[in-house]
């Protein structure tokens, strides 16, 4: 639905996107992860027709994207969330869906239906600055996705929401992606990303350093850990076959060593009359994976001249 | 652009439903005419009766000083500089034996100042009571006769026409440069309120930071000019409702003049058709309405009100994008805003000042070039129009003056958009003068 490929964008002290090419299928998912810095919301702006990219190509439905005319396809929920404190809420979300190409008494139904939704039916004639932060973040979210865009950008959607308003938005964006529309969700909470995407990619310092779906990815980084749980714990081990890293009673916690499979150490605990009664295989998390990767890089994004 | 045509309608009915709006378009006009009137009465409230004691050598002023409502002249004898005070005298007139063929110094010592102008007045009553004193003793005419020779001698008056060609229309000099000034100024207020009514509009969208929502459906550009027209809509409306209110308002005063006051001032309005200026027999009040009924009408007003829609629109324009520009550029702090509007501000201090000029020298080389660069031409050249087109503005300089000012905004729309573009979703540190120029015209 959405290919990027070789985009870059260079400002005059930063390389804020560099060579970065993916590719969002429709109805899946996609989270776009990285520390900040990394150049999500530069990488975002592209996508959205905010900035030109200063090389690379962008397809929308196979076909080069326009600005002018895609934006409709498109729905964007910055980070920063903003809208008009002095404008009524009705007439605010009316205004927003028409930009996006709506007419008039489509706009009109959309926003019913959507307040309707939402139940914030009774908020048409207040105003902005009258809302909680959760509730303008509701507000945002749904003049968001009123015009029914193809392609959904949501930037931290669930920053400053209470569970039950972000359950609301969650099982919105899980009904969304049935029904066909491509979201990318740019976020840096690892555990929504698990939960919610299908498939992610890790910028840092503008460049793409991850790429796939969140099982493969979490294949892809296993370090061969294993929990076993067994009764009597061997009191020899083996340190050509795996290292125990951790011990809690009868609970291990080991390392496979390279080119040894589970089995041998399933045969070793058999072999040596112990009861097993756990094992399973422990993945790494995302956080994990996320912080392995950008670890060891500078925290903050140095200013380095683009041209050397 | 059916997007630019929603912005536009946002931008303007979210003014218009403003009580602001509505305050402002009724207040103003009634503050304006509180101001004028408050001044006028406060001027003739104020003026104080000033009591001069005279001690006279000569003997003779007593005949010809003559007191009025702002002088008394006290001539009680033996009053002298050491007690005139006591006399309720503010001042004290000193004129000692004054001699033919030489300068005599005669003094004025007070205790409250007397003004410039009631000084100017004293000097002019003593030079001409001492013509009068020597035309009696140097001639023999009597005083009646030289003061029935001066009432009659009041016979002619000046009435400047201006010249274009086949026919000469009547003119006056103090209602053009009443219109003038009325005109400039008001175009300059207006540009400074809804220039800055555009500068906060940017600066809401860039800090509540909607502008990147908005972004994402329309170009920075659009949404730029979108605002700048919306915003310049309401200036011309609330424009176009003073014009009504004041001609509801000339309506509504003139039911209020008696009937035959009204019948007099037609009968002088005939008398003077057939070229007969006689108004000798015609009330003051009747003589005055007659005179700012005909210079009214002698005023073009269709020209005059459609340059002034020309050129509030063309120099609202030209500042409103410089406003726009400036929006984008600063973040929260107001206090950035102000270093920024410096450059702005002052070419249109410097035309209203020019254009005070220009009103009272509509012709000089000073309002000729103001009234042609579009940085000044929209406040001066409303000034110079109301002395008359073609005459005082020649029609090449009237369209070489509007041709520079399409292009003069044309080009800070461009330009403005250019920073706009950039300035719009950049956040943290004010950019320098450097960068802004780098993203106007490199980028």
């Amino acid at each position: 639905m959405l290919e990027v490929s070789h985009l870059k964008k260079y400002f005059t002290t930063q390389k804020a996107v560099d060579d970065i090419s993916f590719t969002v299928e429709k109805g899946t998912i996609f989270g776009l992860l990285g520390p900040n810095g990394a150049g999500k919301t530069t990488l975002i702006r592209m996508i959205t027709g905010i900035f030109y990219p200063d090389e690379g190509t962008i397809l929308l439905n196979g076909k080069q994207f326009n600005a002018d005319k895609d934006s409709s396809r498109i729905g964007y929920m910055p980070e920063e969330r903003g809208l008009y404190k002095k404008m009524k809420i009705g007439e605010q979300a009316i205004y927003l869906a028409r930009l996006k190409g709506l007419s008039a008494p489509e706009a009109l139904k959309q926003v019913r239906e959507w307040f309707v939704r939402f139940e914030m039916q009774s908020w048409w004639n207040k105003k902005i600055e009258d809302l909680s932060k959760g509730m303008a973040q509701k507000l945002q979210f749904v003049t968001t996705v009123l015009h029914r865009p193809e392609l959904i950008i949501l930037d931290e959607p669930f920053s400053g929401l209470d569970p039950v308003n972000a359950n609301l938005i969650k099982d919105e964006i899980f009904r969304l992606a049935a029904n066909g529309s491509s979201i990318i969700f740019s976020t840096h909470r690892m555990e929504q990303v698990e939960e919610i995407c299908n498939q992610i990619i890790l910028l840092n310092k503008g460049k793409k350093i991850l790429d796939g779906t969140v099982a493969n990815v979490k294949q892809e980084y296993k370090e061969n850990l294993f929990r076993i749980s067994a009764n009597p714990i061997p009191a020899e081990i083996p340190a050509a076959l795996f290292e125990v890293l951790s011990k809690n009673d009868q609970t291990l916690t080991i390392r496979i060593k390279e080119g040894h499979t589970p089995n041998e150490v399933l045969l070793y605990f058999i072999d040596r009359q112990s009861n097993i009664s756990v094992f399973t295989e422990l993945l790494p998390s995302l956080n994990e994976i996320f912080i392995k990767l950008v670890e060891g890089t500078s925290l903050s994004r140095q200013f380095q001249p683009t041209q050397s | 652009m059916n997007k630019i045509g929603l912005i536009i309608r946002r931008e303007y009915m979210t003014r218009i439903r403003n009580k602001t709006f509505l305050l402002s378009t009724f207040l103003l006009p009634v503050m304006i005419v509180i101001l004028i009137a408050g001044t006028v009465f406060l001027a003739i409230k104020g003026r104080t009766n000033h009591r001069i004691a005279v001690s006279d050598q000569n003997g003779y002023f007593r005949d010809y000083l003559k007191s009025d409502s702002a002088i008394f002249f006290d001539f009680t004898p033996g009053i002298d500089s050491l007690n005139y005070a006591e006399k309720n005298c503010s001042a004290v007139l000193i004129i000692p034996v004054l001699r033919e063929g030489q300068k005599t110094i005669y003094r004025l010592k007070y205790k409250k100042q007397l003004g410039l102008a009631n000084i100017d007045d004293l000097e002019k009553r003593i030079s001409s009571a001492i013509t009068d004193h020597l035309i009696y003793t140097k001639t023999n005419i009597t005083r009646n006769r030289l003061d029935s020779i001066r009432a009659a001698s009041d016979i002619a008056e000046l009435q400047t026409f201006s010249d274009e060609g086949k026919k000469s229309e009547a003119s006056s000099q103090g209602l053009s440069y009443g219109i003038g000034y009325a005109c400039g100024f008001l175009i300059y207020l207006l540009t400074f309120i809804y220039g800055a009514a555009v500068m906060r509009g940017v600066m809401e969208e860039k800090t509540s930071r909607v502008a990147e929502v908005i972004v994402s459906s329309v170009k920075p550009f659009p949404l730029m000019l979108g605002k700048i027209i919306g915003i310049g809509a309401v200036g011309l409306t609330q424009f176009l409702l003073w014009i009504g209110l004041i001609v509801t308002l000339v309506m509504v005063a003139q039911a209020f003049i008696p009937h035959d006051l009204l019948v007099e001032v037609n009968n002088i309005q005939k008398a003077n058709a057939m070229g007969n200026a006689s108004m000798a027999q015609s009330s003051e009040a009747a003589r005055q309405i007659f005179d700012v009924k005909q210079s009214l009408q002698h005023a073009n007003w269709f020209l005059i009100i459609g340059c002034f829609i020309f050129y509030f629109i063309g120099g609202y324009l030209f500042y409103a994008s410089l406003f726009a520009a400036v929006g984008s550029v600063v973040n929260e702090d107001p206090q950035e805003a102000q270093s920024l509007l410096l450059p702005i501000s002052m070419p249109i201090i410097f035309s209203f000042i020019i254009m005070s000029i220009a009103a009272q020298d509509p012709g000089g080389s000073l309002a000729v070039w103001a009234s042609m660069i579009p940085f000044s031409s929209p406040i001066v050249m409303m000034a110079r129009i109301p002395y008359g087109v073609p005459t005082t503005v020649p029609y090449w300089q009237l369209l070489l003056s509007m041709a520079l000012l399409v292009g003069g905004f044309l080009f800070t729309v461009w330009m403005a958009g250019k920073i706009y573009r950039t300035g719009i979703l950049l956040y943290g540190k004010k950019p320098t003068w450097k960068t802004m120029w780098k993203w106007a015209f490199k980028a």
